[in-house]
C-alpha cells in the first residue's frame, strides 16, 4: 500500500513541479501571459489533499495547477489552457487561474480569494439534500483566513451541518505580507476549531497531508458535517510571475528549500524501500516525456475561433421539469 | 391577485414540481420573509429546501451558486437590492462569469429575487433603485415585475431557465393587487405594450409603470396627447426592437425611471434611439428619473427626489409644447 502510494506520490508531485518550471520558461517565452501562480514547494499539500480526498468535488485558489493534475485532469488540456488555446482545458477562456472540469468534479480555481468558499458551503449542502456522502474539499490560503467570506463560510457550514474539508495551505505570505503581520491570531486553524474539528499537519510532508485529509474525509463522510485542517507549507517561487519574492530572506528560503516536499519524499520512501532509483529514473522518464507532449500539444493547438467570443455566455436552455 | 401573492404562487408551484428547486436567504423560512413572499413554504416543504441564512448577503449569492453548480435549482432571497451591495463580488466576479470562464462547462440555474425602489421614509440606505449595476453585466439576466402577471410568469421562467436570473421586485409593489390572469406562452425577453398610442413611446419598468399610465392618462384626458406605454420586464437583455418599432411610430421617446439620472437606463436607451433612429426623431429624447442625491428621510424631501405621476405629467406635457406636439 504504502508502495504504491509512494510511487503515485511521487509522480503526481514531479509531474506538478517540472509542468510548472515548463510553465515558467513557457511564461518567459511569451508562450503564457497574464497571471501565473506557481506552486511550487506545495506539492505535497496539492497532492496529498486530492489523493487523500479522493471521490468528492474539489474547489480551489488560483494556484490550481498541481490540483488539477492531481485529479486526473489531462497536462495537454491544461497547458493548452494556459497557452490560451481553443482545445485548453476551458476553451482558452480562462486561463491559469480557471482550469474546470465538472465530469471530474474540478469546480476551479478562483481569482478572488476566498469567493471559492461558499461555493463549496453551498456544493456540500446540495450534495447532502441529494443523499451524496462524498462531500466537497475547499482549498484556500492563509491571506484568505482574513476575509469576511472565510467566517461566513465557515459559520454556514458548521450551522448547516455540510459535508466538507475546509483546507488551509498556510505558505506564510499573503503576497508580499507575512500571516504575523495579517493574521491576530497566528494560529489559523484556531479560527476554526470552535465551529469544527480542527488541526495542524506539516504540508512538507505528503504522508502527513494524505493521512489527516484520510481521517478528516472519513469523519467527514460518518457524521456528515465539516472539518478543517491548516498545512504549513512554504512557496519558492513569488506569489505570481510578476513577484519576485523578494521580501523573504534568503536564510528563510534557504531553511524552506532543506524540506523541498519531493526530497522529503525521496528520502523517506528509500529508507522504507518504498522506491528504487531504477523506478524514480523511470518516472522522472514519463514525466518529461508527459511535460513534452503537453508543450506541443499547447503549440500546435488553434487560437479560439472569433465566433467564440460570443459563446458560453449563456446556455439559454430551460429545464422541462417544471411543467 | 396581490403581487406578494402571485410571487409566492410562482414559488410554491416551482418548489412542488420540481424537488431541485430550493429557497434560502434570511427570515424566507421559520419566520415567513420579511415582505412575506415565502409565506407558508417552509410549512410545506420544510427546513431543508426552504433555508434560513444568516446576514450573510455575500454567502447566500455564494452558496446557491454552489448549489446550482450541482445540480439544483436555487432561488435566493436578498431581503432588499442595499444589502445586495455586500454580496457584489458573487454577482459580479462569480455568477455572471463562471459559465463564460469554463468555456461553457458549468451550469448556473440560479434566480436572486430581491425588492429594490423607494418606499415611504425608509431613508438612504434602505431606498435605491439599483438595476443599472445588475443591467450592465454580461452573462446575468436582469428581469423585473410590474405586476402580478409579470411576477408570477416572469419568476417561473426565471426559475426554470438554467442560467443565472437577477429578479428585481418594486417594495410598494408588494401589497398592491392587480387583475390576475393565465398567459399563455409568455416571454419574459418581450417588451410589453401597456397602453397603445401614437405621439409619444413612454418606456419605463417596475413602479415607475404605473405612475407613468396615470400620467398618459391625464396626458390623453387632458390634453389630447396619446402615449404609448411601454413596459421592460427585461433589463437585460433589452428588448430594443419593440421600442424601436414603437418610436418608428411615434417619433418621440421618454424614459421614467426612479434611479438617479445620470448613468442610468434612460442614458443606454436614448444612447440607442439616436444612434439607431436619429432621423425618425422629432423630439431630443426625455429622460424623468430621479435627482442626484441619496434618497432623504423627509417625506417631502423624498417625494421631491423621484419621479411622481404629476411630475411626470407636467415634464411630459411641457417637452411636447417645446418641441411642437
Amino acid at each position: 500500500m504504502s508502495q504504491t502510494l509512494a510511487e503515485k506520490f511521487y509522480y503526481l508531485m514531479k509531474l506538478g513541479r517540472e509542468f510548472e518550471i515548463r510553465c515558467k520558461e513557457e511564461y518567459l517565452k511569451g508562450n503564457i501571459s497574464g497571471f501565473l501562480h506557481l506552486a511550487i514547494g506545495e506539492e505535497a499539500v496539492h497532492v496529498g489533499a486530492v489523493v487523500g480526498f479522493g471521490k468528492g468535488d474539489l474547489f480551489c485558489p488560483y494556484r490550481e495547477h498541481v490540483l488539477a493534475l492531481a485529479r486526473g485532469i489531462d497536462p495537454k488540456l491544461i497547458m493548452a489552457e494556459l497557452f490560451g488555446k481553443a482545445t485548453g482545458v476551458s476553451k482558452g477562456k480562462g486561463g491559469s487561474m480557471h482550469l474546470y472540469e465538472p465530469k471530474m468534479d474540478f469546480y476551479g480555481g478562483n481569482a478572488i480569494v476566498a469567493a471559492h468558499l461558499p461555493h463549496a458551503v453551498g456544493a456540500a449542502y446540495a450534495r447532502k439534500l441529494m443523499g451524496e456522502r462524498a462531500g466537497v474539499l475547499c482549498i484556500f490560503g492563509d491571506g484568505a483566513t482574513n476575509n469576511g467570506t472565510f467566517f461566513e463560510a465557515i459559520n454556514m457550514a458548521s450551522l448547516w451541518e455540510v459535508p466538507m474539508l475546509f483546507l488551509c495551505e498556510n505558505n506564510y505570505y499573503a503576497i508580499g505580507t507575512h500571516v504575523n503581520r495579517s493574521s491576530a491570531l497566528k494560529d489559523i486553524y484556531l479560527k476554526a476549531r470552535d465551529y469544527m474539528p480542527a488541526e495542524v499537519v506539516d504540508g512538507m510532508d505528503v504522508f502527513a497531508v494524505y493521512e489527516a485529509v484520510v481521517k478528516a474525509k472519513q469523519y467527514i463522510e460518518e457524521y456528515g458535517k465539516p472539518y478543517f485542517i491548516e498545512a504549513h507549507t512554504y512557496r519558492f517561487e513569488g506569489h505570481s510571475m510578476a513577484d519576485k519574492g523578494d521580501y523573504r530572506s534568503p536564510r528563510e528560503l534557504e531553511m524552506f528549500r532543506k524540506k523541498d516536499p519531493i526530497d522529503l519524499l525521496l528520502k523517506k520512501a528509500y529508507k522504507e524501500g518504498w522506491l528504487t532509483e531504477e523506478q524514480v529514473r523511470l518516472i522522472d522518464q514519463k514525466v518529461e516525456a508527459v511535460v513534452e507532449e503537453a508543450v506541443e500539444f499547447a503549440l500546435s493547438s488553434p487560437e479560439p475561433s472569433e465566433e467564440e467570443l460570443y459563446t458560453d455566455l449563456y446556455c439559454g436552455v430551460c429545464s422541462d421539469v417544471i411543467p | 391577485m396581490l403581487y406578494r401573492d402571485a410571487l409566492n404562487l410562482a414559488l410554491d408551484y416551482a418548489m412542488e414540481h420540481d424537488p431541485r428547486v430550493v429557497v434560502l436567504g434570511e427570515d424566507v423560512g421559520f419566520y415567513g420573509g420579511n415582505y412575506r413572499v415565502t409565506d407558508g413554504l417552509y410549512v410545506k416543504y420544510g427546513p431543508k429546501r426552504v433555508i434560513d441564512t444568516p446576514i450573510a448577503e455575500n454567502s447566500i449569492v455564494g452558496t446557491a451558486i454552489g448549489m446550482a453548480l450541482m445540480g439544483l435549482r436555487p432561488v435566493a432571497e436578498i431581503m432588499t437590492v442595499n444589502f445586495a451591495m455586500l454580496a457584489m463580488d458573487q454577482f459580479v466576479n462569480q455568477m455572471a462569469k463562471l459559465r463564460y470562464m469554463s468555456g461553457g462547462k458549468l451550469f448556473l440555474p440560479l434566480v436572486v429575487r430581491m425588492p429594490q425602489g423607494v418606499a415611504k421614509q425608509l431613508a438612504s440606505q434602505h431606498s435605491q433603485s439599483l438595476e443599472h449595476f445588475f443591467a450592465s453585466v454580461p452573462g446575468l439576466y436582469v428581469f423585473c415585475a410590474s405586476d402580478s402577471i409579470s411576477a408570477y410568469h416572469g419568476l417561473l421562467h426565471a426559475i426554470r431557465m438554467d442560467d443565472p436570473v437577477v429578479f428585481l421586485e418594486h417594495v410598494l409593489l408588494y401589497g398592491m393587487d392587480f387583475p390576475s390572469e393565465y398567459v399563455k406562452n409568455f416571454d419574459p425577453f418581450k417588451a410589453r405594450i401597456l397602453k397603445e398610442g401614437k405621439d409619444i413611446t413612454v418606456v419605463s419598468y417596475l413602479k415607475m409603470v404605473h405612475d407613468t399610465l396615470k400620467a398618459c392618462e391625464w396626458l390623453e384626458e387632458r390634453d389630447g396627447i396619446s402615449c404609448e406605454v411601454i413596459d421592460l420586464i427585461s433589463l437585460r437583455p433589452i428588448d430594443f426592437e419593440t421600442i424601436y418599432e414603437s418610436v418608428r411610430k411615434t417619433h418621440r421617446l421618454v424614459v421614467v425611471y426612479e434611479a438617479p439620472k445620470t448613468l442610468g437606463l434612460g442614458a443606454e436607451l436614448s444612447a440607442r434611439i439616436s444612434e439607431e433612429l436619429f432621423y425618425y426623431l422629432d423630439a431630443p429624447p426625455l429622460r424623468i428619473a430621479g435627482e442626484e442625491v441619496p434618497i432623504p428621510y423627509n417625506r417631502k424631501l423624498e417625494l421631491m427626489a423621484i419621479p411622481t405621476p404629476e411630475k411626470i405629467y407636467e415634464r411630459i406635457l411641457s417637452w411636447s409644447k417645446s418641441h411642437g406636439l
